[in-house]
């Protein structure tokens, strides 16, 4: 054996970069947002000014919490290869549903939340079930199935309606020391996901189904089920951050998810944290950075003053410049 | 062991199998041959669950099995390792064996014993390079089989079907490949071998069987036949005259020569192509073959160095300069699989502007069978679609084409129709270079043969250089 060629590199170098599966676009966006607190630190001490004010952070946090959840939701189907586009408006609809339930009553909170996790598992149900059953890319499926909800809810809402008791806004207000209860909230589902996706078989199947559905197919996973668990989870998620939002807004809103862009804006968080759009690789971790990311820079342009027109531009130009960066970086691996 | 009788399949009244039979003892490695066509991966498929017969049963070990599914043949015993490997590349080694059958308890996976069960059977693979904690993407292709032949120990096959294994292999992979086989047949697995590698067939079968038509020719015992016998078996033809006559005659003038070139995977490249000659390009698997084509051609371009007519950037500009390549990878890279046959014999042309070829004629005079322009190139053999993609480059007459593995997966007869044209280009004066793993093929066809090393020429032989001397030069050892 000995002066045989070693094909590849050791394996104590392979050893080192394991730790991270999807490692370097995930670490790339935790460098991008240390990098941009250092900057926006020493910006405004130039100014004379604070950045990151206990009160700042708190404010990202809050500010994180429903997106981060919804991205963790959207985290778990792109990886599964598939995707959704309904949670803006699932995220309204529950609103109402919470908001309508409880009706101001405190004896309506576990009877509200269970209602939204059945309608919003439901939808998630329908999501999969579309996609895996008739075979329709997830993009128009999700579309359609957020048009139907969007079509529903604009029948009977024309504003904001129900309402929730002060014990719920405990949700959306409160916090534990430096920490807002729905920051814990974010926190926990994200933890919840990464256990799911490390350490399940459905977690591992997940991964395999998004990486190559046929591959999975062949090993005897039963690929539509998987993607259909996926969608439940994104639309529960999807759910609770509509949960948060009614809590924050103390009613339910027919658009609230649709004007907070939680589509579009979970999906760009997702993919900014380095998981690939066409599914199989990423993880939870990429995503809490990518939110963290998104919600740092809305602080420093805030603080800034700076309208929101540029604050767009710059948010696009960050997206495509991290995509550009990660596409780089497997050409060369 | 297995007992495959009177096996019979239909596709879409297209009859494809007709009682075939099959037998193959514990620790037998058995070959199965034919050209494409014959029916051998239908027949392996069929073995592997993933065809249902019309007719005739399948017995292992004495008992009469069905599979409708794959899943139903994993659990009988049969893997089957594909040509394009099932692995996920962004995962590890040992989640990849344990796809879909992760070890743990309620919904858990049991990571320590997944690793860990996966370290054993590589181990008793006699694989060191790698770990289960690698990320597939990371291995070389060989390493990949590895992985997949492990998958098969963990599912506890007894009967492994390898489709075309050396494939992609580097010569000094094959040897390895061989090594691990006889480890199986040790244990006392059955491998089915399918190969279109006569030299492979005859290096590891215990018994060959051959198919043609759908049907069962013969079925041997590796010691009594020799590689005549076994290709008239095969194609019913002596093909004793594999390669065509070289042209002779002197070489025309140069038509494309490189002076210094070089680029971040090659050094000092100085090479000349005449017209009407063909020039052989050897080396092993990362000594720079493809890159050195791809430079030439301009994909992948040189950064430094003359090169005559022009030093294409890009593979416009190499078109432009009258090169064409013909790539390794003709799904990936040559041919667009779901269209139609007209649509990629006229890609090139399209996108050059070069008029309106007559497409029916090209496709006749590359042997296109059947020749008809309408068919989704998806649906045809790999060597009717190597036929396109020569077909492509003809519409627009390049002075030079260079041959990238041109008869890899291509059956025998496909083979010589394509040396034959790659003659007859040669004749009507086009420079050829052509890469081939396959040293009888590469020596039979060039004028001269060059090696290259490392990114660099290691050296040159002319016609007619042995094998040895070749491989010599290549591995510089």
């Amino acid at each position: 054996m000995t002066g045989q060629p070693r094909l590849r590199p050791a394996p104590a170098r392979l050893a080192a970069l394991r730790p991270l599966p999807a490692g370097g676009p995930a670490r790339a966006v935790y460098l991008a947002l240390a990098l941009l607190v250092v900057l926006g630190w020493v910006l405004f001490a130039l100014r004379g000014e604070q950045f990151l004010t206990m009160e700042n952070i708190v404010g990202i946090q809050q500010r994180s919490a429903a997106l981060g959840i919804v991205a963790i939701g959207q985290t778990m189907v792109i990886l599964a290869g598939s995707l959704d586009l309904s949670v803006a408006y699932l995220i309204s609809l529950t609103s109402l549903v919470a908001a309508e339930t409880m009706a101001g009553g405190d004896g309506m909170v576990v009877p509200a939340i269970a209602a939204v996790l059945a309608v919003s598992a439901t939808v998630g149900l329908v999501n999969g079930l579309v996609v895996t059953g008739l075979r329709v890319h997830a993009f128009i499926a999700t579309l359609g199935v957020g048009l139907i909800v969007a079509g529903l809810l604009d029948a009977r809402y024309d504003g904001p309606a129900g309402s929730v008791p002060a014990s719920f806004q405990h949700l959306g207000y409160d916090r534990i020391g430096p920490l807002p209860v729905s920051a814990l909230l974010w926190a926990a589902v994200a933890a919840a996901a990464w256990f799911l996706l490390r350490r399940t078989r459905l977690g591992h199947r997940i991964y395999a189904v998004g990486g190559d559905a046929e591959v999975a197919r062949l090993s005897g996973v039963r690929t539509g089920r998987v993607v259909v668990a996926a969608h439940v989870i994104c639309s529960v998620c999807a759910g609770i951050g509509g949960l948060l939002l009614a809590s924050r807004l103390g009613a339910g809103a027919p658009t609230v998810g649709t004007d907070g862009g939680y589509d579009l804006e979970s999906i760009a968080a997702v993919v900014l944290g380095g998981t690939a759009l066409a599914g199989g690789r990423g993880g939870v971790a990429g995503t809490v950075g990518g939110v963290l990311l998104l919600a740092v820079l809305d602080s420093v342009f805030n603080q800034l003053e700076i309208d929101s027109f540029a604050k767009d531009v710059v948010r696009g130009v960050v997206l495509v410049a991290a995509l550009a960066i990660y596409a780089r970086g497997r050409r060369t691996p | 062991m297995l007992k495959m009788t009177g096996i019979g399949k239909s596709f879409q009244g297209v009859r494809v199998l007709s009682g075939v039979d099959l037998e193959a003892a514990a620790g037998e490695v058995h070959a199965v041959v034919g050209e494409n066509g014959a029916g051998k991966s239908t027949l392996m498929k069929i073995l592997a669950g993933v065809h249902s017969p019309d007719e005739g049963t399948i017995e292992i070990d004495g008992r009469p099995v069905t599979f409708g599914h794959p899943i139903e043949a994993q659990r009988s015993g049969v893997a089957i390792i594909h040509q394009e490997f099932n692995l996920l590349p962004e995962r590890t080694v040992a989640q990849n064996v344990f796809l879909g059958r992760e070890p743990g308890r309620w919904g858990l996976v049991d990571r320590a014993a997944m690793e860990s069960a996966t370290a054993e059977l590589l181990h008793s693979l006699g694989e060191e390079t790698f770990g289960p904690g690698d990320l597939v993407r990371r291995l070389s292709v060989a390493q990949q089989q590895v992985v997949e032949i492990a998958k098969a120990l963990s599912l506890n096959a007894r009967i492994v079907v390898m489709d075309e294994p050396t494939a992609a292999l580097a010569e000094h992979e094959v040897g390895l490949l061989y090594a691990l086989v006889r480890r199986l047949t040790a244990r006392g697995i059955t491998v089915l071998y399918i190969s279109h590698r006569l030299r492979e067939v005859f290096e590891l079968a215990d018994r060959i069987t051959v198919l043609k038509d759908g049907s069962r020719v013969a079925t041997e015992a590796a010691a009594g036949l020799d590689t005549a016998a076994l290709v008239r078996l095969m194609v019913g033809r002596e093909l004793d005259a594999h390669f065509p006559a070289r042209a002779g005659g002197p070489p025309g003038e140069v038509v494309l020569s490189v002076r210094g070139g070089g680029n971040a995977r090659l050094r000092d490249i100085d090479l000349e192509v005449r017209a009407g000659e063909i020039v052989g390009l050897a080396g092993l698997q990362g000594s720079g073959r493809t890159e050195l084509a791809k430079a030439l051609f301009g994909a992948e371009p040189f950064t430094t160095g003359e090169m005559r007519p022009r030093r294409p950037r890009s593979a416009r500009e190499g078109i432009a300069a009258g090169i064409g390549l013909v790539t390794e990878d003709r799904k990936a890279e040559g041919l667009l699989l779901g269209q139609r046959v007209r649509d990629n014999a006229l890609l090139v042309a399209r996108a050059t502007g070069g008029g309106r070829p007559a497409v029916e004629k090209l496709l006749e005079r590359v042997r296109l069978s059947p020749p008809r322009p309408e068919l989704e190139v998806r649906t045809l053999s790999g060597g009717n679609q190597q036929k396109v993609v020569l077909a492509k480059w003809m519409t627009v007459a390049p002075r030079v084409l260079l041959f990238d593995e041109p008869t890899r997966g291509v059956d025998v007869g496909a083979k010589a129709a394509i040396h034959d044209l790659m003659r007859e280009l040669a004749r009507d004066g086009t420079g050829i270079l052509m890469i081939s793993s396959e040293l009888p093929e590469l020596i039979g066809m060039s004028d001269r043969v060059i090696v290259l090393r490392d990114g660099r020429i290691a050296g040159e032989l002319p016609a007619g250089a042995t094998e040895e001397a070749v491989m010599h030069l290549a591995a510089a050892s």
